[in-house]
């Protein structure tokens, strides 16, 4: 299974949704379109919504991180929700919540950024 | 009753989810839970991700073997490529640390190994290559024994 990503400008936030299996073949499409996005539309912040994700390992913490450095740059902030319980080990592990904000959905994460 | 498989691949990153996927079709007859599936899954990206990117620096000549073998509930991996080796393995153990952050590389595939396994070895020798071997006791193999 490979990774299906959905990407949604709100305002000065771009909505990235995964779908399927996000490891070091996927991260580079990842890297590659949210890149584009961020530097062609004045985003100022990320919500990373994991919901539909099935496997993620350390490859997908390397390209959230590099989309966390992006959008801190504009002084913004990431936010990820909907996360599973294994995911959310991986982002213990590295110290990932110490920078990233976790809510429990999406509507929760816009309302954060002022935006729902 | 021990049993075992090998395989190898050309090193290339579609070959991941094909390597991940095949070890955790071979190990589900020993009735591992999900989040057992999932740690021995994730350990297996880890390692053949190292070994495309770092053993073989992307070259996509190179070859990645997997070997496992099952026994009495407890599951044994070895990851092989003949690459680059590592020059530090302690180094390279270290969270967060690793050669190539213009990769956007998290440096977190040794920590999740060790993590999620409960034995790791390293063997390694530059310009030879690098092996790594992992251990798992499932938690339903008391029941196998019963």
């Amino acid at each position: 299974m490979s990774l299906a990503i959905n990407l949604e400008i709100k305002n000065n936030v771009l909505c990235i949704r995964l779908s399927g299996e996000l490891d070091h073949h996927s991260a580079d499409e990842l890297r590659t379109k949210a890149t584009k996005m961020i530097e062609e539309h004045d985003i100022h912040h990320i919500i990373l919504n994991l919901e539909q994700l099935t496997f993620m390992d350390s490859s997908g913490l390397g390209v959230i991180l590099g989309r966390y450095k992006q959008v801190k740059q504009k002084n913004g902030e990431m936010v990820v929700c909907a996360i599973s319980p294994s995911v959310q080990r991986l982002f213990d592990m590295s110290g990932l919540f110490k920078i990233i904000r976790l809510e429990p959905t999406e509507a929760f994460a816009l309302q954060r950024l002022g935006v729902a | 009753m021990k049993n075992a498989m090998q395989m190898q691949f050309t090193a290339l990153s579609q070959n991941e989810s094909f390597a991940r996927v095949t070890v955790a079709a071979f190990i589900a007859q020993l009735d591992p839970t999900m989040d057992e599936l999932t740690e021995i899954k994730t350990v297996v990206s880890e390692a053949v991700t190292n070994a495309i990117i770092h053993g073989y620096d992307m070259s996509p000549d190179g070859i990645v073997h997997i070997s496992v073998t099952i026994e009495e509930g407890i599951v044994e991996l070895s990851i092989k490529d003949e690459g680059l080796g590592i020059m530090d393995i302690e180094e390279a153990r270290q969270p967060l640390y690793t050669t190539k952050p213009e990769l956007e590389r998290s440096g977190m595939g040794f920590t999740i190994m060790e993590n999620f396994m409960d034995e790791i070895s390293i063997v390694s020798h530059p310009g030879e290559g690098t092996e790594v071997r992992l251990k798992k006791h499932l938690s339903n193999s008391k029941m196998l024994c019963n």
